[in-house]
């Protein structure tokens, strides 16, 4: 089972093309020309949208971009974005945990079913995912007048924040792990018993340790769509200052006042967060790519 | 969760079994778990909406589509979409095989940067582009001196959904550029084709299921996108106002049965995306033995 080829996402670290025929490769001003061109386009449609955040962040200097991340509210920003974080990304990790292992160690009917169904916050649009909280706990929701009465508040409220995060980062570590556990089998487990391990010690020593890798990509990639998450969280915050304003929402009402130094200012620390984890993705992709599971789309 | 745990168990004992019998411990515990927490995060909230939806009736929800400023933010929606969709598909094609071909200087940085947009959080990617954008900014600047507005007009929803479908048309197809046949390739040249006609009839058909699941990916994820739209769109009602913020909008108006009405339609577009996709998968698998 652990020879199953893992088609990576990864190119042939050999160059496959220097060695090969002029026969199997195009003409070299053809090479150039489709070289320039996907570079040009990644440039002007990535490169420079990331480059123009840190220019404008420090467009006054950086005596007040400094002082963009020392405002009360900023810093409440940033407290609230971990905060959700926080809870958002271990109750993925044990969800995408238990789903993983039922899916990949068990043959049962609707398997497939199951795993389209875990993948479905990914096509959901991320203000659907704010409006189907709305329509539970909101003041004219199914459940409002019973939260209304009791004082419980969940919409303009953290709580909603961190439901309307956990749903559009749902199927993160989940979807990372399933394909790889089902290419690693069930054998490493069933050795694990047969030799008198308890249930419990053989996920932790067994199972855990041949996933690492993997939940780490997972988690890098939900972490970043945490915090970063704009449209679900804005339409259950209520935008309160210093409340239940996210970093992403602090951007927007920043940007909205013409306070550019420090929308951009907060939004080169979430630039930096997406340089972060794209980095530690890559590494992972070209350090462990065997231990990861091969995948095509995210 | 014992709930959910028992439901399986239940049908296990039936015929046909539910479950092929094992060794591996903890499947009820796992997938009580599983089922209980997708059924309250996911399930549960998306069919209220549905059902909310479907109380309005169906003449009402008509009307509630049918309304022009609706109609006008779902047709800008789903028309940018599919533009922004089919532009990533192609550029997808060539950034793959340049990335997994050619080499060149910076290319492994190029490769890592192609999934920014996964990474970039939408809001920061909004205030960027219509920052680049503006009419004073650095792209938004040339381009105003040659007669192209691209901020505030459907042109800039355009370039900010680009944006954000790109990684999926890329990473689809990478994986089988890299895993291309080399030997039907020698074949081809070996009996006399040209390159171009080797390209052609050779390598980009068995590409084009990843293209086109590429272009799916693209497009739903474009329908629903908010973040990156809405500072760069000018968000002017019937011209550059996108279904997700009309959304929005009537969630501020308090007007819950518009913005579930658009909801409404809006999920069973991504449905019917996400459907596709699945068949495009299952047609690939079958006809090239790779998804």
């Amino acid at each position: 089972m652990s020879e199953t080829t893992v088609p990576s996402i990864r190119p042939p670290a050999r160059p496959a093309a220097a060695s090969a025929h002029a026969a199997l490769t195009e003409p070299r001003p053809v090479r150039i020309a489709l070289t320039v061109l996907a570079v040009a386009f990644l440039g002007l449609f990535l490169l420079l949208p990331l480059a123009v955040v840190f220019v404008e962040a420090l467009s006054k200097g950086l005596g007040p971009y400094f002082a963009s991340f020392a405002e009360p509210d900023a810093l409440a920003a940033v407290r609230l974005t971990l905060l959700v974080a926080v809870i958002a990304v271990p109750l993925n990790v044990v969800f995408g945990l238990c789903a993983s292992w039922a899916i990949a160690k068990f043959d049962f009917r609707g398997r497939n079913l199951l795993i389209t169904l875990i993948d479905l916050p990914f096509s959901v649009s991320p203000v659907v995912a704010g409006l189907i909280y709305v329509l539970i706990f909101g003041a004219q929701g199914l459940l409002g007048p019973f939260l209304q009465r009791h004082g419980i508040e969940i919409i303009f409220a953290v709580p909603g924040i961190v439901l309307a995060t956990v749903f559009v980062t749902f199927p993160f570590v989940a979807r990372e792990l399933i394909p790889l556990m089902q290419d690693q089998g069930t054998t490493d487990e069933e050795a694990a018993l047969t030799l008198g391990a308890s249930p419990w010690r053989v996920f932790r020593t067994v199972t855990l340790p041949n996933v690492r890798w993997a939940l780490l990509y997972g988690v890098l990639l939900c972490n970043a769509r945490a915090m970063g998450e704009f449209g679900a969280v804005s339409v259950v915050s209520g935008r309160i200052r210093g409340l239940t304003n996210t970093m992403p929402l602090h951007v927007e009402i920043l940007y909205n006042e013409y306070n550019y130094v420090a929308a951009f200012g907060i939004a080169s620390l979430l630039a930096l967060l997406a340089l972060v984890t794209l980095a530690g993705k890559s590494f992972l992709e070209w350090r462990h790519a065997d231990a990861l599971a091969g995948r095509g789309a995210h | 969760m014992s709930d959910a745990a028992a439901l399986p168990a239940g049908r296990a004992a039936a015929r046909p079994r539910f479950r092929r019998p094992t060794a591996i411990p903890g499947f009820r515990l796992t997938f009580g778990i599983t089922l209980t927490y997708l059924t309250l995060i996911v399930l549960l909230p998306l069919a209220v909406l549905l059902l909310r939806a479907a109380s309005v009736g169906p003449a009402g929800l008509w009307a509630l589509i049918t309304d022009p400023r609706n109609l006008a933010a779902l047709k800008t929606s789903f028309g940018l979409s599919l533009a922004a969709a089919a532009i990533d598909a192609v550029f997808g094609l060539l950034i793959a095989w340049v990335l997994t071909r050619y080499r060149f200087p910076g290319r492994r940085i190029i490769d890592a940067l192609v999934d920014l947009p996964f990474a970039l959080p939408t809001a920061v990617a909004g205030i960027a582009l219509a920052s680049l954008y503006a009419p004073n900014g650095w792209l938004g600047e040339p381009l105003m001196a040659l007669g192209i507005k691209v901020a505030y007009t459907p042109l800039g929803i355009l370039v900010a959904l680009v944006f954000v479908g790109l990684p999926f048309c890329v990473r689809t197809v990478q994986p089988l550029v890299a895993e291309i046949d080399k030997s039907s390739e020698e074949a081809a040249a070996i009996l006399g084709a040209s390159r171009f006609r080797a390209l052609v009839t050779v390598i980009l058909p068995p590409l084009i299921p990843a293209m086109l699941t590429g272009f799916a990916l693209a497009f739903a994820r474009a329908v629903g996108e908010y973040g990156s739209v809405i500072f760069v769109a000018g968000n002017l009602p019937y011209v550059s106002e996108i279904a997700p913020l009309l959304i929005v909008i009537k969630l501020e108006e308090f007007n819950y049965a518009g913005a579930t009405a658009i909801a409404a339609v809006m999920l069973l577009m991504s449905f019917t995306a996400l459907l596709a996709i699945n068949l495009l998968q299952d047609f690939s698998r079958r006809r090239f033995g790779h998804v």
